[in-house]
């Protein structure tokens, strides 16, 4: 049993939970993630960790109410206990002094992006931050990523605030004026897609965060396979990141679709 | 063998008393137990078929060394609560062993009546009196010893670890066992249908071994949450891994990755461990298909191709390329398959999967296969048969190929010694590994094999242990 020590609302259908988890905060690295699962018949679900306090004994979670699952665990509220939370999963974020990076997030994915981008900032690196989202409301952490970025710049598909646009035209723009040394990607998987295709004319390796369907998350099933290089590799244990030059979006994008129906079917029963 | 033996006082019963089993066409809608046990009387006469042979052959080919012919006597006098206590000394999963195990290759074997007739049924009065301690209530726990202040971490809850950590609680150490899933039982729990082993009886087992004073921690990825050497550091003073062989096997052919192609590990999960086959009522989604393949010859393709018919398939065929004689599922679990209206398809090698323009599997080409001159493992090895190619039209494909050692754990323990396919070197005497303290048996050591064997190397390092400690 976990207990949620802490509860925010971010904005539309956006949640944070600050968990005790003692254990696991004290071997969370930027890049990991957990499974949680609420009550005996609840599915296996992973989120990564956005933050972790190891002298607390805390680690904190952003979701995105999309489906039965996130829409459950958005209705817990601080003192309500998580009955199952496993972790620290996947491989940490490959962090060293690279030089230039561009760290992009979008929607949800900014919160996944923060951790990565405080260690990248800590281990010295330059760090220019594009944040992207829908419209204002759906904008989260900018705040704290402001503290970890030289740069910030903002986008809205609508406009209502910072660049009129997708994170990719910025993107571009920033990739033709300076040197820059890597990107990391992490968002809805299309934008990690269009992020991908602007870089490779450049060269510049890219780093994405794969958000396959998964279930034990240690590799024990095979559900979660994507396709790196043209070999199929397991998210939850070869990953969640990966060189986003070589990954097959398409491919996981049709394996996010698997359970379309049955998950609208899990809809009526919540 | 001693000439009394040959002449018993007894006249012999030829066959097995009959065990009462669901229908078919009544079983293959449900997901309940197939065979349904047998009934006081029932278990006597059988009992009663055992000629109690004095060199007790029977007690070789069990991996536990069970003391066969000595429950049996307490079953045929109706001790049941002592013929109970009896097996107990010995293994600690009873009701599982009873259901699971290829006797006909172990225990059964070795059976004297087995020479001219029917072995006796060693399984189903294991299974009977397990279930009947269990149902009336007589599961007694043996007092503790005084803790003897030594403590040891178990990594797996599979039927390995909970052999040792019952051993050793037995014994007085302090033990707490390590599980990466939510539940506990390994392969007992994700891995075998509830239709062959209920769910409720692993949970009792897993219930009994607690009883005893071994702590389980459930949710805990050792090598991510504490690597082996944290263990230590967190004051244990000896650790077993027993986390068997938990990673799916795949072909590599074309078209692996569509969507409706499972391992047989994820379909397995998705149906026992997560419940799918109660959803919506349970979270987890899985495909109710209309025409399935499993691709397979073993124990596991089976309980995928009978799980697959109980979701309400319309056909489920077993892709094999080798013929019905070499296929290494138990005789039972084919002719219960077979029963259950699955169509078998021999001597045939998936080549490629199609899918169509979702990316859903639509079919798979095969070849027909002749069988040659036997390979290395003694089988006819199997040939391609030129320009055979035809395509099975299907919406689901289960591969079931077999698993290999999952390398999360391994990786993060330095000096941990692996064999070329990455299983865990271990003495197979004293279960030792190459570092000091570190034990391990069962798949992860052996690939995947048996529950008794696993049981049988969790009982053998659990004496080691022991002793190191002493
Ligand atoms: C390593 C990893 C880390 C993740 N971290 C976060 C995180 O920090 N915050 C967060 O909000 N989400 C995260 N996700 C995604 C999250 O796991 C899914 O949103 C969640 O499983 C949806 O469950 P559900 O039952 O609510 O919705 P479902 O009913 O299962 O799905 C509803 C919709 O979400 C899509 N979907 C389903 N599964 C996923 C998935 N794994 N990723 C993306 N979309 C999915 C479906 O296509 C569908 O359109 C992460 C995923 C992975 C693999
Ligand atoms: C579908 C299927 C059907 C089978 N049917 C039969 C049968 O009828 N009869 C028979 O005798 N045998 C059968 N077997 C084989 C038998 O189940 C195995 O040989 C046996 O379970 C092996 O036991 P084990 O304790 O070594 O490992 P497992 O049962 O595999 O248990 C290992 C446990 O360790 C856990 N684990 C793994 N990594 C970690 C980690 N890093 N940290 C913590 N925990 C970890 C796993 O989650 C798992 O719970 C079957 C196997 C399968 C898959
Ligand atoms: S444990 Fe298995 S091998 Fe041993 S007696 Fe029981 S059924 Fe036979
Ligand atoms: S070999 Fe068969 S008949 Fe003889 S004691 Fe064992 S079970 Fe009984
Ligand atoms: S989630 Fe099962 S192997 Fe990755």
């Amino acid at each position: 049993m976990f207990k949620i020590v802490e509860k925010k609302v971010l904005g539309q259908d956006i949640k944070l939970f600050k968990i005790e988890a003692p254990d696991i905060s004290k071997k969370a690295k930027p890049g990991m993630f957990v499974i949680v699962k609420i009550g005996e018949k609840g599915e296996r679900i992973p989120l990564t960790i956005n933050d972790f306090d190891p002298q607390k004994g805390t680690v904190t979670i952003v979701f995105q109410e999309v489906g039965k699952t996130t829409m459950m665990l958005g209705r817990l509220k601080g003192g309500d206990v998580i009955e199952d939370l496993v972790g620290p999963l996947g491989k940490p974020t490959e962090i060293e002094n690279f030089g230039k990076v561009v760290c992009v997030g979008g929607g949800v994915g900014t919160a996944v992006i923060y951790p990565v981008t405080r260690g990248l900032f800590q281990a010295g690196n330059q760090i220019i931050g594009i944040v992207g989202a829908r419209n204002k409301d759906l904008l989260i952490f900018e705040e704290e990523m402001k503290d970890f970025c030289h740069r910030l710049i903002i986008t809205t598909d609508d406009g209502s605030k910072g660049h009129h646009g997708l994170v990719t035209d910025v993107l571009k723009q920033i990739l033709a004026e300076e040197k820059i040394d890597r990107v990391i990607a992490i968002g809805p998987t299309i934008m990690m897609k269009f992020v991908v295709k602007t870089t490779q004319p450049f060269g510049i390796p890219t780093i994405v965060s794969l958000n396959s369907i998964m279930i034990d998350a240690t590799g024990m099933c095979g559900v979660c396979r994507v396709n790196v290089g043209n070999e199929t590799k397991f998210a939850c244990v070869h990953g969640p990141e990966f060189d986003g030059h070589k990954v097959d979006f398409d491919l996981l994008m049709s394996r996010l679709n698997q359970y379309k129906e049955e998950e609208k079917i899990a809809l009526t029963t919540l | 063998m001693e000439d009394k033996e040959k002449k018993p006082k007894r006249k012999i019963v030829p066959n097995k008393t009959k065990m009462p089993e669901q229908p078919p066409l009544e079983r293959v809608k449900n997901f309940k137990e197939v065979p349904l046990g047998y009934s006081e009387d029932q278990a006597v006469e059988e009992a009663t078929r055992c000629i109690q042979c004095k060199n007790r052959p029977c007690i070789e080919g069990c991996p536990v060394e069970i003391d066969i012919p000595d429950f049996i006597a307490l079953i045929a006098e109706r001790k049941f609560v002592e013929a109970a206590r009896k097996m107990k000394e010995k293994n600690a999963l009873p009701a599982v062993c009873g259901r699971v195990c290829p006797q006909e290759v172990q225990c059964e074997s070795k059976c004297t009546l087995g020479k001219k007739n029917e072995p006796v049924a060693i399984g189903r009065l294991e299974r009977f009196i397990a279930d009947w301690e269990r149902e009336n209530k007589m599961v007694q726990t043996p007092s503790r010893p005084a803790p003897r202040g030594k403590k040891v971490a178990v990594v797996g809850s599979g039927p390995a670890g909970l052999t040792v950590a019952a051993d050793l609680a037995k014994l007085g150490f302090g033990v707490t066992i390590f599980e990466a899933l939510h539940k506990a039982g390994g392969v007992l729990v994700y891995g075998i249908p509830e239709f062959r082993l209920p769910k409720a009886i692993v949970q009792a087992e897993v219930d009994y071994v607690k009883s005893l004073g071994a702590e389980l921690v459930t949710n805990a990825v050792i090598g991510n949450l504490y690597t082996i050497p944290e263990l230590f550091n967190n004051g244990y003073d000896a650790v077993f891994i027993g986390i068997g062989a938990g990673g799916p096997m795949f072909m590599d052919i074309p078209g692996e990755n569509l969507n409706g192609v499972y391992s047989a590990n994820e379909f397995l999960t998705r149906s026992n461990l997560m419940k799918a086959y109660l959803f919506p009522e349970y979270d987890t989604p899985i495909k109710r298909s209309r025409n399935v393949a499993v691709v397979g010859g073993g124990n596991v393709a089976m309980d995928s191709a009978r799980t697959a018919l109980r979701l309400g398939a319309d056909a489920v065929y077993l892709v094999y390329r080798r013929s019905r004689e070499e296929m290494p599922a138990r005789a039972e679990e084919v002719h219960h398959a077979e029963e259950e209206g699955l169509i078998f398809k021999f001597l045939t090698n998936p080549i490629r999967i199609v899918g169509d323009e979702k990316g859903n599997v639509k079919g798979m080409e095969c070849l027909r296969m002749e069988l040659g001159e036997p390979d290395a493992s003694g089988r006819r090895r199997p040939i391609a048969v030129k320009g055979s190619e035809f395509i099975i039209d299907i919406d689901t494909l289960i591969m079931s190929l077999g698993t290999n050692a999952n390398p999360l754990l391994p990786q993060s323990t330095p000096g941990l010694a692996l064999n070329k396919w990455g299983y865990i070197v271990a003495d197979e005497e004293n279960a030792a590994t190459s570092l000091q303290g570190v034990y391990a048996g069962g798949d992860i050591v052996t690939g995947g094999a048996t529950v008794i064997l696993a049981m049988g190397a969790g009982r053998k390092a659990a004496r080691e242990i022991a002793k190191y400690l002493s």
